[in-house]
């Protein structure tokens, strides 16, 4: 059996950027293991532009934005598995895992870092009725094949949902010489980044229809076209509003689900509105040592913010490996009044921290307030508020008052 | 043109098993099959229940094949290597008129020959299975579940070990006579002449009956939709739930867990006119979706992974509408044929019952000599995710494709879908892959291994990328490169 103090399941940008926030802090043994051929995550497939903005101040591909960590992360000589698949992590911190050239692997780590990312919701979890046919694919997979595989996955496109991955492959399926027939979003709003919205849709004329729905997928081979119709305020299809669209490609853009079946056998509980763990201010989850960041903790909207989350957990790993333990975090966070989630759901009123949340519809000219009882911690003024948008906010420990929980809330 | 002593057209799982019994004789055994594999249609659209018996009218044919298929059926998934579970089942019932039918129904079972069942109370079905419904329960012993995929594979791969030829995406066009009273049937891919057919073609029994010269029977596909769950649902699911029947002595929708730890909630059940659309109706979900609670406590949508449609070709009679018992029959008139028509639920529990009675009819007008080779063991892919830590360590030293993880959910590797792309029987569909090794039947359906199961088809196949399909026909996965991807 091997020991290590870190385990970092998953070298996407989370994990990439938190080891090196480990070494840095001076964490010795730190293993990186992960399941593809090459580190970098799911930005190995994000060919377009648009990463590092905030973080590196210029417009990046996905890989040219992984690389930069990757050389760093070889620089610091941090050793990293690839083609190697976690199979369990227990609540003891014992992982488990399989490669091809190494075998069957059991690694004892002090502290477990889970940034294993997110997966995309299927057709089979909204049970869209239908057909089962060819031509049927989440947008992910799509931007799998298309971007990594160089295979074209269809001509005449339909795409469900408007989801920031469902946008960027609108705009990459038309450069391929697709038609892009329209995109529907079931809510009033889009569920992607306005800037996907201009530069993804608008440039290229493809029209989104919002309130509305696929009702029905046809085709028993290949998919030959599908229903669309619009929806009421609670999200059902309008009896009387339906159209029929030939197609022979079916894109889901439906969301994201933080994959967090390693964490469930490790113990951890999680949160069922983020879907990842509860964490507290140090992302360290309910079970001691084990920690997690980025998308496999709540869905993010830009990867930089991935790479700082990942580096504050970094900071309070290393902290609980080089010290020992952390500060008790028993107070609660609560999700208030038009505030979908919050990142952490527990503090200690003793430390600085950030605040990650979003908020549940578009607002405008709204104020995120953060109180205990009645006093208000913070109070920030937005023109504009959009679920779609990661809201971040820093709180600062000398405003806390010990032993009183918090509440956000968009006002 | 091809000759062999005998054709079977339809490779189900009555097919595939007909076509493994007759391989125990010197016989040469020629399987026709109009899909891209031999579990795309009835024999893999059901619930995978190995049935005990009780619900068929005594001394009927289903009554008698349930009740020996479920006997043997131990021995059977040994030799084949089939996953199964002797899990029993409840049938649940409400009120004093459920309770009624529920006797009656013990009385049946006991008439038919099924061992065990008893009725119990709340407090013994808490002890077997808490997250059932109902206030009182029939406990069946001897019923179980089973893969229905595997079954089936398994029977076609022992057939064709033992010699049978399966010709997939054949379909039967049309029928003649040569003047020795041999067969000729035509097919997209050619003749093939033989002086025995089976109709064992289900859902089209009846055309296919008509077109061998034994006109006027009549099959209503009757459809069911059911939705699978995720496995966090199973780990409540310990056996299968049944309600109590209908007043016309049939089951509404119930919960089964599966033999991979799934969960399978359905299926209704209305008639249709073309068996083979197999779309789910939002109708049909919504239904499931309230009778489903009902029968089990945790049938919740965040479990949702999939949904699916199968169809039972029912016989009936063409007076009356009512549903008739299953049809195997060999007529002096119409010499050299064996008919099977109607063979709907319970065929996979009595798909080797029926086949030894197809056996038995053909050996009434011919003598069959044992074939000397036949060896009735199947051994399936060795599954990484069945196997304990250390056999998982031989498993990776000895083909490091073991080693390397394709599908995440379910935990299938490489060295499995290797092995599933070289099957037997020259499967080459994703689905094939799919129902061989469980690779994207998991939450994700997919969206990690897909794209991996695709690409290595094309590299073990040397298969152009349009040439990668899903399922059945034209079933296309790619409509080629992108600009310049050929040379990439």
């Amino acid at each position: 059996m091997m020991h290590e103090q870190a385990v970092i399941v998953g070298g996407g940008p989370a994990g990439l950027a938190a080891a090196l926030r480990l070494r840095e802090k001076g964490v010795k043994d730190i293993l990186i293991l992960e399941r593809e051929h090459k580190p970098g995550g799911i930005l190995r497939q994000c060919i377009h532009d648009g990463f590092g903005l905030m973080r590196f101040g210029e417009s990046l591909s996905g890989p040219e934005y992984a690389q930069r960590f990757i050389d760093r992360v070889e620089e610091a000589g941090i050793r990293c598995i690839t083609d190697c698949t976690v199979l369990d992590i227990t609540h003891d911190k014992l992982v488990t895992a399989v490669s091809r050239n190494l075998g069957l692997l059991q690694i004892q780590a002090d502290a477990v870092l889970l940034t294993m990312g997110c997966r995309e919701r299927t057709r089979g979890a909204l049970a869209t009725p239908g057909t089962r046919p060819a031509g049927v694919y989440t947008a992910g997979v799509a931007q799998s094949y298309i971007n990594l595989q160089n295979v074209m996955v269809g001509r005449e496109i339909v795409i469900l949902g408007s989801g920031d991955i469902g946008l960027i492959m609108a705009r990459r399926l038309t450069l391929e010489g697709a038609h892009v027939k329209g995109v529907y979003e079931v809510q009033p709003y889009p569920s992607g980044l306005p800037r996907n919205i201009e530069q993804c849709l608008n440039d290229y004329h493809i029209p989104l229809h919002l309130s509305h729905t696929v009702v029905d997928i046809r085709g028993r081979e290949r998919l030959t076209s599908v229903v669309v119709a619009q929806c009421d305020e609670r999200f059902r299809p309008i009896p009387g509003t339906e159209e029929e669209i030939p197609c022979d490609t079916l894109i889901l853009s439906v969301g994201l689900i933080p994959e967090n079946e390693l964490s469930l056998a490790a113990g951890v509980e999680l949160d069922a509105r983020t879907r990842g763990a509860f964490v507290d201010e140090h992302y360290q989850t309910g079970v001691p040592g084990i920690f997690a960041a980025g998308n496999v903790l709540h869905v993010h909207d830009l990867v930089d913010f991935v790479s700082l989350e990942a580096e504050a957990l970094a900071d309070s790993a290393a902290e609980y490996l080089l010290c020992g333990s952390l500060p008790e975090c028993s107070l609660e966070v609560k999700a208030g009044s038009n505030v979908g989630h919050v990142i952490p759901q527990r503090f200690s009123a003793t430390r600085s921290f950030t605040l990650s949340l979003r908020v549940r519809q578009p607002l405008k000219d709204v104020s995120i307030v953060v109180r205990q009882g009645e006093k208000e911690v913070l109070r920030k003024k937005m023109r504009k508020a959009l679920p779609a948008e990661m809201i971040q906010l820093p709180i600062k420990a000398e405003k806390l008052i010990p032993g009183v929980e918090l509440e956000v809330s968009a006002e | 043109m091809q000759t062999s002593d005998v054709i079977i057209i339809g490779g189900g799982v009555v097919g595939s098993a007909i076509a493994r019994e007759l391989t125990r004789y010197r016989l040469k055994v020629t399987v026709l099959e109009k899909e891209s594999d031999v579990c795309t249609q009835t024999s893999g659209r059901n619930t995978g229940m190995l049935h005990a018996g009780f619900l068929y009218k005594t001394g009927s044919l289903k009554a008698r094949c349930c009740v020996e298929g479920n006997r043997e059926f131990d021995q059977v998934a040994r030799e084949l290597d089939v996953p199964f579970k002797r899990t029993g089942k409840l049938i649940v019932g409400f009120t004093e008129e459920h309770r009624q039918r529920l006797l009656a129904m013990i009385e049946r079972g006991r008439a038919n020959g099924v061992p065990g069942m008893e009725l119990i109370d709340r407090k013994r079905m808490d002890e077997i299975d808490p997250s059932a419904g109902g206030n009182f329960a029939i406990y069946c012993p001897t019923s179980g579940i089973l893969d229905p995929f595997i079954y089936t594979i398994a029977l076609a791969e022992n057939a064709v070990k033992n010699g049978a030829r399966y010709h997939l995406y054949t379909e039967v066009t049309g029928h003649d006579r040569l003047e020795d009273g041999r067969h000729v049937l035509h097919t997209g891919k050619g003749d093939f002449a033989c002086r025995w057919v089976i109709n064992s073609a289900g859902l089209h029994s009846a055309e296919i009956s008509e077109m061998l010269g034994i006109p006027g029977y009549v099959i209503q596909p009757v459809k069911g939709e059911y939705f699978v769950l995720d496995k966090k649902a199973g780990a409540f699911a310990k056996i299968p739930v049944y309600p109590a029947p209908t007043e016309r002595n049939t089951f509404d929708t119930h919960a089964t867990p599966t033999v991979d730890g799934n969960v399978l909630v359905g299926p209704n059940s209305f008639n249709v006119t073309d068996g083979e659309d197999y779309s789910v109706r939002q109708v049909g979900m919504d239904g499931l979706q309230e009778s489903g609670a009902r029968m089990f406590k945790h049938m919740r949508r965040e479990y949702y992974i999939r949904t699916f449609a199968g169809a039972r070709p029912k016989r009936i009679d063409p007076a009356t509408g009512e549903i008739q018992d299953f049809l195997i029959e060999c007529r002096d008139d119409v010499p050299g044929v064996i008919n099977l028509v109607g063979i709907e639920s319970p065929g996979l529990t009595s798909a080797l019952p029926i086949a030894r009675r197809v056996v038995g009819l053909l050996r009434e007008r011919e003598e069959l000599l044992p074939n000397p080779d036949f060896d009735p063991v199947r051994k399936g892919i060795v599954r990484f995710h069945e196997a304990s830590r250390e056999e998982q360590a031989r498993l990776v030293a000895a083909d490091p494709d073991y080693g390397e993880i394709v599908c995440r959910c379910e935990t299938v590797t490489r060295a499995e879908i290797r092995q599933a792309i070289h099957n037997p029987l020259g499967v080459s569909t994703v689905n094939g892959i799919k129902v061989r090794t469980r690779a994207s039947m998991g939450r994700c359906q997919g969206g990690y291994c897909e794209t991996r199961i695709t690409a290595m088809i094309r590299e073990e196949l040397g298969r152009a990328v349009t040439d990668v399909r899903l399922t059945n026909g034209d079933s296309a996965m790619f409509t080629g490169y992108v600009k310049g991807g050929e040379q990439a």
